[in-house]
């Protein structure tokens, strides 16, 4: 049996058994809904209804209802877009990364961030379509024959490797999720009483038996994806970074986008995590499987992503002023300084400051700490979006041409509304879905429960 | 015509030790039921590597060479086009630009290939049955399932065998 080091604190505490874990993490599905989910579910719904009605009114009206203009072309639609992209890397992070890392840790936490990583990249996905104002054509990003010459798609830019990155990583993670909770599905269907229930967990759960060869099979599955889930990581936002950084525009031109884009998206989608999950860990009573030493690890992540995004920040700002290109220099004189030198403030307190607290443990350690904090940290990863794209383009070449951007309530309308679908769509997950991968945890009560650790130092 | 049995403990060391023990006997374990992966089941029952990761790399290789194959058709042999002064005539010399989308498409085929041959492999597939023989084995217990037919030992010898070891529950069907 494999032991770990009896300094390392438990990842599953308590006396829990195999039959308890089954329990704790469905036990939820069976029960009734409670008060607060409804009350929760019905804000995020009436929200996403407001959102949805926003997303027809610009189609059916054209984008001119954003409060785009001749100079700031692209403004909320993107920042929206890249946000929610940044959002969705910590699930396949989590689950990929820390699966070849071979971290226990990521079993309390990895069905959830990958949820929301589903579901983020749905939002994230939201903004490009609406974008092209003609949505019912938006398949003319694919490389179809047409009757157009053939004329083909472009695939020197940067535009359409963002159309094969961000679907690739939307469907590979789905399988990769589906594929994990396969056997967790077999669990509830086995257990449920209520016959329709029954039926549609057992529809869902493919047959899954359990049986030894497919175990192998499963876990070999889980390895492979892992393995090349990893690489799409890093290249879904480093794709996304050249969006900008392949262009000419001073402020976007950078050779370090892509790397700063990746660790900026693992710090939001990190902090994303951590809202969620102190939230459903509390709603849901799993205290004894994610708590504060899953917290504290989240956070250390937090500190070392965060510190990547300060660094690069200031790397910017430097080479700006080395390069000696006046251009170059401008833009980001104007960041700190121009007329949206508030929304570079927020960014550089939001997500370089405020992580810096968690070096003290006991601020990394504080679920209230933690839950403010993760908030903060996403406000101001938004802002870094904003900052990069709309400070670097308002005041373009040509003074004459200088405008600034000011959100139309359609802008504000459609970004709250994704919120609520996102939302409306996790909260349905908490009640429907095993939120704990139910099948890894009992793999490693045996290494890393709070019963058998202490069983263990007495023998 | 033969027995059947199914064998239930309760715990994955258990079941592990009461396979060797039976293993040691000369008895083939036909197969074992179990909530999570046991590790160290497979030599025991003697189930081989799967191939699956091979099987992977060839649907990834594929996508390689279809994307690579579909660009070198779009943007060089059938409508080449001047972006921004690539070259346009080449598949090499336009090349760096076309590693993100070759990259992405073999992982596309890479993933959803393994994922498909690993569905089919197993019959996994929506709204096929369940096969395991107790609810139970998707929770908390886990299952061996031999058959007497085959086996070095008589089916009372054998029942004997099976119940030497720590188990929970017997039971024992007939097939026909």
């Amino acid at each position: 049996m494999q032991r770990e080091a009896a300094i390392r604190e438990p990842l599953i505490l308590g006396n829990k058994t195999y039959k308890d874990i089954t329990d704790d993490v469905v036990g939820p599905n069976e029960g009734p809904a409670p008060m607060g989910w409804k009350i929760m579910i019905t804000i995020a719904a009436l929200i996403a209804v407001y959102g949805v009605g926003s997303i027809l009114y610009l189609l059916g009206t054209g984008i001119g209802v954003w409060g785009l203009n001749k100079t700031v072309g692209w403004s909320w639609d993107i920042t929206n877009f890249v946000w929610w992209v940044g959002i969705g890397h910590a699930g396949t992070l989590i689950s990929a990364v820390l699966l070849l890392f071979r971290q226990k840790w990521r079993m309390a936490i990895n069905r959830s961030a990958e949820a929301m990583t589903i579901f983020a990249v749905i939002m994230a996905a939201i903004f490009p379509g609406i974008h092209m104002g003609r949505i019912w054509v938006s398949y003319w990003v694919l490389p179809l024959p047409n009757q157009f010459g053939s004329l083909w798609v472009n695939f020197n830019s940067p535009l359409l490797w963002d159309v094969f990155a961000i679907s690739t990583y939307f469907s590979v993670s789905l399988v990769f999720w589906y594929i994990g909770l396969i056997p967790d599905f077999a669990t509830i269907r086995d257990r449920m009483k209520k016959p329709l229930a029954k039926k549609i967990y057992g529809i869902l759960s493919f047959g899954w038996s359990g049986r030894a060869k497919h175990w192998t099979r499963f876990e070999e599955v889980s390895l492979v994806l892992a393995g090349i889930a990893t690489p799409l990581v890093f290249s879904v936002h480093s794709i996304v970074s050249m969006d900008f950084a392949t262009s000419v525009i001073p402020g976007w031109h950078t050779t370090i986008f892509p790397p700063y884009f990746v660790s900026g998206a693992v710090f939001s989608g990190f902090a994303m995590v951590q809202t969620l999950l102190l939230i459903m860990r509390k709603g849901m009573k799993l205290e004894n499987y994610i708590h504060v030493k899953h917290v504290e690890y989240m956070n250390i992540v937090i500190i070392v992503t965060g510190s990547i995004v300060g660094v690069a920040y200031l790397t910017e700002l430097f080479i700006s002023w080395y390069s000696g290109v006046e251009y170059e220099s401008y833009a980001f004189i104007n960041r700190f300084s121009g007329p949206y030198s508030w929304s570079y403030w927020i960014m550089m307190t939001c997500n370089v400051i405020s992580p810096q607290l968690f070096w003290f443990k006991k601020i990394r350690r504080s679920l209230i700490a933690t839950f403010i904090l993760s908030i903060v940290v996403n406000i101001g990863m938004w802002f870094e979006r904003y900052v990069i794209i709309v400070t670097s383009i308002h005041r373009d070449y040509n003074p004459s041409s200088w405008g600034e951007f000011h959100p139309t309530s359609v802008d504000i309308g459609i970004f709250i509304g994704t919120l609520g679908i996102f939302f409306t769509l996790f909260l349905g997950f908490a009640r429907f879905f095993p939120v704990l991968a139910l099948n890894e945890l009992k793999t490693i009560l045996k290494s890393s429960g709070e019963n058998y650790k202490k069983s263990h130092e007495s023998h | 015509m033969g027995k059947v049995f199914h064998v239930m403990y309760d715990d994955d060391d258990t079941l592990k030790e009461a396979a060797s023990q039976l293993v040691s006997k000369g008895v083939h374990i036909r197969e074992v039921y179990s909530p999570f992966p046991i590790h160290g089941i497979d030599p025991i029952i003697g189930i081989k590597r799967t191939r699956l990761a091979i099987a992977a790399f060839m649907y990834a290789t594929t996508g390689t060479t279809l994307a690579l194959l579909g660009m070198w058709y779009f943007m060089i042999h059938d409508w080449p086009m001047n972006i921004g002064g690539k070259p346009s005539f080449s598949l090499i010399e336009n090349l760096p630009a076309f590693i993100p989308v070759t990259f992405e498409f073999s992982v596309l085929c890479g993933a959803h290939g393994m994922a498909i041959t690993y569905l089919l492999r197993n019959g996994t597939l929506p709204g096929m049955p369940a096969t395991n023989p107790d609810p139970r084995t998707t929770d908390n217990m886990f299952v061996m399932e031999i058959a007497a037919e085959g086996q070095p030992l008589a089916a009372d010898a054998l029942e004997a065998a099976i119940q030497q070891t720590a188990l929970v529950e017997l039971s024992v069907k007939e097939t026909h």
